[in-house]
């Protein structure tokens, strides 16, 4: 607790969310709170990873800080300052496509500088190199969908770390990869991140690869009005390799505590679902 | 299927219609011709049509005039509804207004303009080509007004949180989305910017193809009308092949299995 206080003291944290409640209101006129008196901090340089069963509103959460949604309670600072509107200072990885389908890699990644007024041929050579960082550096001129589900995704980290967020907010970003693309995906980011350990909030509804890749795990429970209801701090020294770290004994143990906690919720999400 | 057996097959679906036709309409069956000449003509006759058409150069002032008119409509119809369609989508409340309206002007059967457009734009080409805008404005318009409407929300929140103003959002995200909905559409706009000329200097012209159809027609000149028809349909296709290559060099980016009919 001393720790956390002087934190707060020496620096402002990335992402402060204080008592966030989220609510949709719904066709039928009536209110759903997805998310409930929700606070979260995340220091800079701190990779935080939110777990929850499905459903229960980490993208609703991820949302509020990235300001494309606005909350119906409760604070949002980034660097100690409240969030008008959009984030700025945030880098977003979707969990959908979201590359430009009518733009090749190069101008995906080099869009981001472009539209902040950096010159066409600057733009496009950084992008270039950010391609090569990301091993597509031979895919400048495929279009989207000529790219696989895994070589999207590469892009998509490029063209939003080419821009230098000092957040990076990442929705389940490898859920549709197949595992062992996952892995390399999940290597690659931490690679990129070690360089310059930007404030990290990753939404994911894999356990292991949140221990694998965070400094925080924090869970949340079931929806509706969701909370947070554990943190969980990973003390696996880095650098990380995801798929040897899993078979460390102190990752096991983590996984087995916090899956006690996690599994009561993912039950009662499905409870709840049924019921319905 | 091979494209040289395709091609074959192809030919030979038009030899056997042709000789079919000369056939019935020359050869007695029974004692009888079963397709009188004088309503159907026959394939020889009407080549000899298109022939004397081609030799003495009078077709092309009529190709070039619903050429013209097709142009014109197709380009004048486009941006109406390139304009129209954005501002729809992006007012909601504006397109709720014109909603019935628009529906109801698109629900017209355009025919119906023709003499008016012809009584006010007279019989030139401008008549034509406002019957021709008519059709292509409303393809236009639905197609741009749909593209605006359906970006991904993933994309947009993407290019929103890429730093992009309402601008720039314009011009990366809401306009190419909107053009790649009426590339889509383009062999559906260009045909009808073609059937809108020549529908129209069929009703009353001085010139081009529905003009040369309908004076054979008036003197019982079967071979003139399928002689008409004929080069019509070859000028439509080469026009769609061309509207091909457009199309194939402007929608690059999208993947084959998804495109939209």
């Amino acid at each position: 607790m001393p720790e956390i206080a002087r934190a707060q003291t020496d620096a402002p944290s990335a992402i402060a969310l204080a008592d966030v409640d989220v609510a949709f209101r719904l066709a039928d006129g009536g209110v759903y709170t997805a998310v409930a008196r929700a606070s979260l901090d995340v220091a800079d340089g701190e990779f935080v990873a939110i777990v929850g069963p499905t459903g229960c509103g980490k993208s609703t959460l991820l949302n509020i800080a990235a300001g494309l949604l606005a909350p119906a309670g409760g604070r949002v600072d980034i660097f100690g300052a409240p969030l008008p509107g959009i984030n700025r200072q945030a880098g977003y990885l979707f969990q959908a496509d979201a590359l430009f389908p009518w733009k090749t890699s190069l101008e995906n990644v080099a869009i981001g500088l472009e539209t902040a007024g950096t010159p066409q041929a600057e733009a496009r050579e950084r992008a270039q190199a950010w391609l090569t960082r990301v091993g597509l550096g031979a895919f400048g001129d495929r279009y989207p969908h000529m790219l696989s589900g895994g070589q999207r995704k590469r892009v998509g980290l490029a063209q939003v770390l080419i821009r230098d967020p000092k957040i990076l907010l990442m929705d389940e970003p490898f859920g549709p990869l197949d595992a062992q693309t996952r892995q390399i995906m999940g290597n690659l980011l931490l690679d990129l991140w070690s360089a310059d350990r930007k404030a990290v909030l990753f939404v994911t509804h894999d356990l292991e690869e949140a221990i694998a890749l965070s400094d925080r795990v924090v869970i949340m429970s079931a929806g509706p009005a969701a909370r947070i209801i554990g943190d969980w701090k990973v003390p696996l020294p880095r650098p990380r390799d995801i798929s040897e770290i899993k078979a460390e004994p102190e990752f096991q143990k983590l996984h087995r505590d916090i899956w006690q906690m996690l599994k009561a919720e993912v039950l009662k999400g499905y409870a709840q679902a049924e019921g319905v | 299927m091979s494209r040289v057996t395709l091609t074959a097959l192809q030919v030979m679906v038009a030899v056997v219609s042709l000789v079919l036709w000369q056939l019935l309409t020359t050869v007695p069956v029974f004692g009888r011709v079963l397709l009188p000449p004088f309503f159907f003509s026959n394939p020889l006759d009407v080549a000899h049509q298109v022939y004397i058409w081609f030799s003495t150069g009078v077709i092309w002032k009529h190709l070039w005039v619903t050429l013209i008119e097709a142009v014109l409509a197709f380009f004048i119809g486009s941006i109406g509804g390139v304009l129209v369609g954005f501002w729809f989508a992006r007012q909601p409340r504006t397109a709720a207004v014109f909603d019935p309206y628009v529906k109801m002007a698109n629900a017209l059967p355009r025919v119906v303009l023709a003499p008016i457009f012809t009584l006010w734009l007279g019989l030139g080409i401008w008549s034509k080509v406002a019957l021709g805008v008519t059709l292509v404005f409303f393809i236009v318009f639905f197609n741009v007004y749909q593209g605006v409407k359906e970006v991904s929300p993933t994309v947009l929140a993407n290019a929103r949180m890429l730093g992009m103003n309402e601008r720039q959002l314009m011009r990366h995200v809401y306009w190419p989305s909107a053009l790649s909905w009426m590339f889509s559409s383009l062999h559906t706009s260009v045909g009808f910017a073609v059937v809108g000329a020549v529908v129209g200097e069929y009703l009353g012209a001085a010139a081009g193809l529905g003009y040369l159809i309908q004076q054979a027609e008036g003197i019982f000149d079967v071979a003139g009308v399928f002689a008409g028809m004929f080069v019509l349909a070859a000028f439509v296709i080469v026009i769609d092949s061309i509207v091909t290559v457009i199309e194939k060099r402007l929608l690059v980016w999208r993947p084959v299995a998804e495109a939209r009919p």
